[in-house]
This record gives structure tokens, sequence and C-alpha cells, in this order.
């Protein structure tokens, strides 16, 4: 599941997963978890509020729970398990791009697929050197991209050279070349430092106090298309009168 | 024409004109042949599947042939056929963004206009050095660009610095250049080299023996803009998993190191 720590005006989403998986894999129980969660947060939002996501040990999220959905009774009743969880997680990929405030994701460790897709949901990714890469296996696995996904790979990462290394070609990105492809925003040498840095930077943004609404407004109508596969309707900012 | 060269898992189209023509302009017939060995190449493919584009000489390609188009009967129509040119070699971007394998563009020389074009819906660009130049001369000549052809500037050229200077200016890029504009991933000093360069490559990519069908969807996700230009249809997510059924689709032990 994830567990919720208030520090102030920081809200602290750490991954846990289910059944001591460290893993931290995205089934049914642990999606529903971060989507009424991601709910009670942008509810109790203030000015100055910020969400730092995180998890313990070697992994951020290897994705999807595809141990789940394997169990199935057969290969079509596998399938739609997969199904349901894409169809899950894309909410979620909502909250995150709809949320009231800054969003860093504290990159502890490996996020792969679905795991790599919530990273890049955030505003800010912060990503921990000594362990952990970042990997979309999807090709490597012959699965093709839910919609959602290549929306938000496309739009956070402008560069076709990288998105092809990275979503097209499977490459594993430790944080320091991550840095260089833009889109890691700092690499930092341990576990604990990569969440003191994001504490240290989510004080900064705090700081300046912004409403939420706004905020996230803002970062919506930068992001057009993809928050219309994402089902999310844009405000206009202002209403241009001719 | 083109001529095709199977060496185990890669294919390698080199394009050769039509009539002697060094510059391999893309006339009717060279477009057709380029058409239909694309389709052969694609219901070739299997897991692996790589296909490397080249051609001989100080010309990669200088695009459509205007040479023909000129020798018309009337200005009207050499239009047409300019125009004629201009939509048959739309199918054959699409092909090229559609194939089900990655592509590698090997350039031995200059690539202008529509073979710039050409070049650019690969997936990965070498060039080579000592010869040649990239060119979009359509602004210097006063002809407009096809949808098509600033649906993949657009889209392969991210920064409005570089689309200026190549799409809007019409500067010359040598094979450096274009590594630091970021249209070209390599440069090499010899035709020997870029040639050799792309078969490693293509090597190293076979190696992963991804399911081409799913590598191309993966591709035309990254590009909607592109693909709804080239009337490229998205096949929705997940149609796959059900009867395509990669290798070790549901294989939970994702190598991290």
């Amino acid at each position: 599941m994830c567990s919720l720590e208030k520090r102030g005006t920081l809200f602290i989403l750490t991954l846990t997963g289910a059944d001591g998986d460290d893993q931290h894999r995205l089934g049914p129980q642990v999606i529903a978890s971060l989507l009424s969660t991601l709910s009670r947060i942008a509810a109790e939002a203030i000015p100055g509020s910020v969400l730092i996501t995180t998890a313990h040990g070697r992994y951020y999220s290897t994705g999807f729970d595809l141990i789940w959905a394997r169990k199935a009774e057969s290969g079509a009743a596998a399938a739609n398990r997969l199904q349901s969880m894409v169809n899950s997680l894309k909410p979620v990929a909502a909250a995150l791009m709809s949320l009231p405030m800054p969003t860093i994701a504290a990159l502890n460790g490996h996020a792969a697929a679905a795991g790599f897709l919530l990273a890049i949901c955030h505003d800010y990714v912060l990503m921990r050197s000594d362990v952990g890469v970042l990997y979309m296996p999807e090709v490597d696995l012959g699965l093709p991209l839910p919609d959602y996904f290549a929306a938000m790979f496309r739009s956070k990462i402008r560069s076709p050279t990288v998105m092809r290394e990275v979503v097209m070609s499977g490459v594993k990105v430790k944080a320091a070349e991550g840095v260089r492809m833009g889109i890691v925003d700092s690499a930092h040498d341990s576990a604990e430092s990569v969440v003191e840095a994001s504490m240290r930077l989510a004080e900064k943004l705090s700081r300046r106090k912004w409403v939420g609404d706004v905020y996230a407004d803002i970062r919506k109508n930068l992001y057009p298309d993809a928050c219309a596969v994402l089902d999310l309707p844009l405000k206009p900012l202002l209403v241009s009168k001719i």
C-alpha cells in the first residue's frame, strides 16, 4: 500500500507495497491506496503544501503486479488483469498531474515501467546514484505502451534521441545519466541524501506559498496533450475577451 | 531504384536511382520501388530484424526528381508531376515509421529535401563527415513544405533554433554539426566507416530480439502527430498481449543490472 506522513506543510507518501513486496509493485490494492491517499492530500492542501513520494529499500517501484496477473486462470484472464491495472492507474497519474501543490519523486531505487511512469508524473525527480536504474522494459517484454504512458513520456521527454533510448530501446538509466538526459533533476549518493535533498527542495518550494489550484492549472496548461489523454479538463487561465 | 540485400537478420536497402542517376533522385519509379521493397521487408520481419538504408557515392539522395517534373509540357503539368511525387512518397515515410524493426540511415553523402526527409524517418542517423551535408533547400527554391515533411521535421527536431536554422533558413549541415544539433547520432570519417558503424549498431540492436510489431507500435505512440499526418492509425493498447504474446511477456524477473 502506501503510508502518509505530514511534516508541517510537507506530505510524505511512502510506497510500501502489498504483503511485504519489496519491489512495491502496483497491484489493485496498492493502486487503490494511492488514489485515495492522493485524494486526501489534495483535499488537505494549503498554500505552501508540497508532496514528496518515496519508498524504502532498493526499489521505488517495478511497475504493475505481473505476478498477480499471471496467477489468473488463463492467458486471456491474465491480460484482463493487466488491463484492469492499466485502467486503474490512469486516475493516479491524473491525480498527480492535477495535484494542487508541487510534487517531488525521491527515487530511493529502481523505477521501472509503471514505477518509472509514476516518477515522471512528478514535477521534480531526484534520484539515488549508488543504487537504481530507470527502465522501460515494455519493448523487451513485447508489451506495447498504454496511451497515457506514451503521452506522459512524450510530454516529459522531448528529445527524440532520449525517447528512443529510454522508451524504444529499454536502456537502463542510472542517476547521473538521467540528469544528462534531462529526466532527473539531481543525483544523490545515498538513500538518505536523496530524501534529505528532497526535503530541502520541498521546504524551498513551500516558502513560496503558492495557491495550489493555480499551480495545478498552470501545470496542466503546460501539458495539454497529456491532460487530454488523462481525461483532465483544462480550465482556461484567463478567459481572453475580444 | 533500390536494391535489397539480406545479411542474417539485417536488411540492407541501397538507393540506386534510375538510369545511372548518381544523386539517387526520388522519381516515380524509385518511389514505387522503395514502397514495394519496404513492404517486402516488413513482411519478412522476425524478432531481431534491423533495416539499414544507404547509397553509394557522394549522395544519399537529393530529393524529388525535379528534372523529370520540369520535362512536363507546361508549368501546370510540371507542378502536377511534383505533386504526384509528393503524394507517392508519403506512404514511404509512413512505411518507415511503421516498420516493425529498428531502422538506421547510413548517410554516405548529401541528403537534401525529400532525401533528408527520408533520413529523419529512420530511428538512427549515422553520417559521413568527409563528404556530404544535410540541406532543406525549399526555402531557397521558394517551395513550401508538404504537410508530412513539416510534421516529421517538427517531430524529430524539437529545438526551435535548430528547426529555424535547418528548415526555415536552409543551413547546410555537416555531420559534426548534425551531431551537435541532435539530428545525427554519430559522425564517421569515410563511406566505409559509416556503413561499418551502422552494421555494428544493427547487430547490437538485433541481439535484443525485439518483437517488431510492438517496437513499431511503441515508436508510433511516441509520434502521434506525425502518424496522424501520415494516415497511420495508432492501435489501441494491449491488443498484443492477447494475440501476439511477446517473448517473456509475463517474465517477472526484470533484470536491473
